[in-house]
């Protein structure tokens, strides 16, 4: 179990004051100068050693997507930090921003400095206001201090700025987020070219999370040997997790990568509702990951590697459990009818697909469906998964197959309990 | 993707206060020469507040001549955006979290709380204090049901205490953001389990600052929801006045 003071979120409740001076108490701004001294190179080999992993979901190396920004460049760069938490299960840089936003932007500073960047856009959800008045008043202290800016105290010139959404969850798919921060629909771009090449105004970008961006200044003070003490090979350092859902005490809490769900569950989340054989589903990352049943929660490491290992993913630390009073259908069906929402509708396969998705499911779980329905409906998810711009409509398709593929029973017996009754309104609805 | 139009009936027409137009001159600074519709958003934004929560038609104009945009392209960015309301919404907006990590610890009840209390979804009341909507998640799963009134989150929501909510909101009075269960932020109820370890504050003897909960923080005194818009985000960070507030219980 983590050591508190191996945490880097020190403030992650709030109990103490987000304001410049007590976060100084705590560590942050310690430094920075001396870090920024050592270079762009040594930073971002640090960063690497380090072994930390981007915290948005996909977990690609940090230090490695750093080092594909150009070193000479006509154009300038740009660090953009994903602050559009948005992802159903996570709430995690909330509680960065609104209690320890010091971290962040000193974080900012360091990330953009490694990748020569002098301008950054943190950019936050519409729906955070009262995280966004708090995270411009640190910016603001920051300017004052003169710790960014231009000649500021810590020797490479740094403008930050806020840059608020309104509600769009496909802005936290990177390019859409550099479309939106240009003025544009939030509409995800082609890959390649990727950002580190094209970004934002045309110019290289990269895109960081908010936790990924506030653990670097810890791991430059305290050393990538210290970060990748913490966790497993190749899963290395702290997570901020979520427990929400059916558990006594739902909480974030920071934890070591690798830390088994079960101790998640029972520890921090105060057990399942009911006990632990009341369990029946858990969906480990966030709610584009595929949920996985009971039995394979027993002793199941929290990292990359382990959950990719039983098919479902790490994603962004969302864990979402369910016990046995849950409706399983109708909750995948609630999803799907999220994503449905989300849709930016530019490629057919997911705009038309996730509604048929939502729909059908929406009959399953009246049980008003066809047995050979389910595996259309799989088929038809294999058909979205893959075929779109974005990872938008494997996100919608992978619930669907986790359910398809550890719940097929329990549609199944739906089905059959509708059609047992006596009259059946069975009526297939075509898709709109 | 959801169907949205721009509202039947439109006001005439459309301007910025001039303290709002001298904010939105300084917002669009922040953008490379020539790359001013970045500030689009920022820019709508503003007009929702000025308006009191909704965005006219009058206004995209406007805000498509001071960036130099075509209408069609603001008209475009409106229509995507979930959180511009082409419509005009209560006073008391309550957007209420309907996706599954809410729907699975009650957000059901509220929303029939919302039924019961304010009436039909996307509908004003007669006073004009209330409208509700169901949104998709609005990232405060682990304080589950929540639903965001105007600007602030209200948390572990229950329909006895929800019902609460509306009630003293109608009554005027005002309301404490945040958790409603008297639980710090998003630490488990009973208090936190980590971060216990007094070494680790040896230097830092601060105390939570109001406005963790989710109240505000620039004023002196937490706004109500709904109370002028256009007024808040003083730039300069006024010191807290009650250190040892905590979220009340209800």
């Amino acid at each position: 179990m983590l050591q508190d003071t191996d945490r880097i979120y020190k403030n992650l409740y709030g109990l103490h004051s987000w304001r410049l001076k007590a976060a100084r108490a705590r560590g942050a701004w310690d430094g920075t100068k001396e870090m920024i001294a050592r270079g762009h190179e040594a930073i971002i080999d640090e960063v690497k050693a380090s072994g930390l992993r981007g915290r948005g979901g996909a977990g690609f190396p940090t230090g490695l997507k750093w080092s594909f920004m150009p070193k000479a460049d006509s154009r300038p760069s740009y660090l953009a930090v994903n602050a559009d938490e948005s992802e159903p299960g996570t709430c995690k840089d909330r509680d960065i921003m609104r209690h320890d936003p010091h971290l962040l932007i000193e974080g900012a500073l360091l990330a953009g400095f490694a990748m020569r960047a002098h301008v950054s856009y943190i950019y936050i959800r519409g729906e955070f206001i009262a995280e966004r008045e708090i995270l411009q008043a640190a910016i603001d202290e920051a300017y004052d201090a003169k710790l960014i800016g231009q000649d500021n105290v810590n020797g490479w010139d740094f403008e930050l700025y806020l840059h608020h959404g309104a509600g769009a969850y496909i802005c936290g798919e990177e390019t859409a987020l550099l479309e939106s921060l240009e003025g544009k629909k939030g509409q995800p771009r082609l890959k390649p070219p990727f950002p580190a090449n094209v970004g934002l105004y045309g110019a290289p970008t990269t895109v960081n999370n908010v936790e990924t961006i506030s653990s670097v200044p810890d791991i430059l003070r305290r050393g990538a040997t210290w970060y990748a003490s913490l966790g497993r090979p190749n899963n290395t350092g702290t997570k901020l997790y979520c427990i929400s859902g059916h558990v006594n005490t739902p909480c974030t809490v920071e934890e070591e990568m690798g830390v088994p769900l079960r101790e998640l569950i029972d520890h921090y989340g105060g057990g399942v509702r009911g006990g632990w054989d009341n369990l029946l589903a858990v969906i480990p990352g966030g709610s584009s990951v595929p949920c996985i049943p009971a039995s394979e929660c027993l002793d199941l490491p929290m990292d990359f590697d382990s959950l990719k290992a039983v098919n479902t993913g790490l994603g962004t630390g969302g864990v979402i459990v369910m016990d046995k009073s849950t409706d399983i259908i109708r909750a995948i069906a609630r999803l799907s009818y999220f994503y449905k929402h989300e849709s930016c509708g530019q490629c057919t396969p997911c705009r038309e697909g996730t509604g048929w998705m939502w729909r059908v499911l929406e009959r399953m779980a009246k049980g008003q469906a066809e047995k050979a329905e389910i595996d259309m409906l799989l088929n038809v998810s294999h058909q979205v998964e893959g075929h779109t711009i974005c990872a938008l409509g494997d996100a919608a398709a992978w619930p669907v197959q986790g359910l398809i593929r550890h719940f097929r029973h329990v549609i199944e017996e739906r089905i059959d309990a509708q059609a047992a009754k006596p009259i059946s309104p069975s009526v297939p609805v075509a898709a709109e | 993707m959801s169907v949205r139009r721009l509202a039947a009936e439109q006001p005439e027409g459309f301007a910025f206060t001039p303290a709002n137009l001298e904010w939105a001159k300084a917002q669009i600074k922040q953008y490379p020469e020539g790359r001013q519709a970045s500030a689009v958003l920022s820019l709508l934004w503003r007009a929702q507040e000025q308006m009191g929560g909704w965005i006219p038609e009058p206004a995209l104009r406007t805000v498509a001549d001071m960036l130099g945009m075509a209408y069609i392209r603001v008209y475009e960015i409106v229509t995507f955006y979930t959180m511009f309301n082409l419509a005009p919404v209560g006073r008391y907006y309550v957007q209420v979290c309907g996706t599954t990590p809410c729907m699975l610890r009650g957000a059901e009840d509220i929303k029939d709380a919302c039924r019961k209390h304010i009436g039909e979804k996307d509908h004003v009341t007669e006073d004009g204090l209330f409208s509700w909507t169901e949104v998709e998640c609005l990232g405060a799963c682990v304080n589950a049901p929540m639903a965001q009134i105007n600007k602030y989150y209200y948390e572990d929501l229950t329909p006895e205490n929800f019902e609460s909510i509306l009630k003293r909101l109608r009554a005027g009075e005002d309301v404490e953001p945040g958790p409603q269960n008297g639980r710090q932020t998003s630490a488990p109820l009973g208090g936190p389990m980590t971060l216990t370890d007094p070494a680790i504050y040896a230097g830092d003897s601060s105390a939570a600052e109001p406005g963790c909960a989710g109240t505000a923080i620039m004023d002196d005194k937490a706004k109500r929801p709904g109370a002028a818009a256009n007024v808040r985000e003083a730039g300069v960070p006024k010191p807290p006045l009650d250190k040892g507030r905590k979220p009340k219980a209800p």
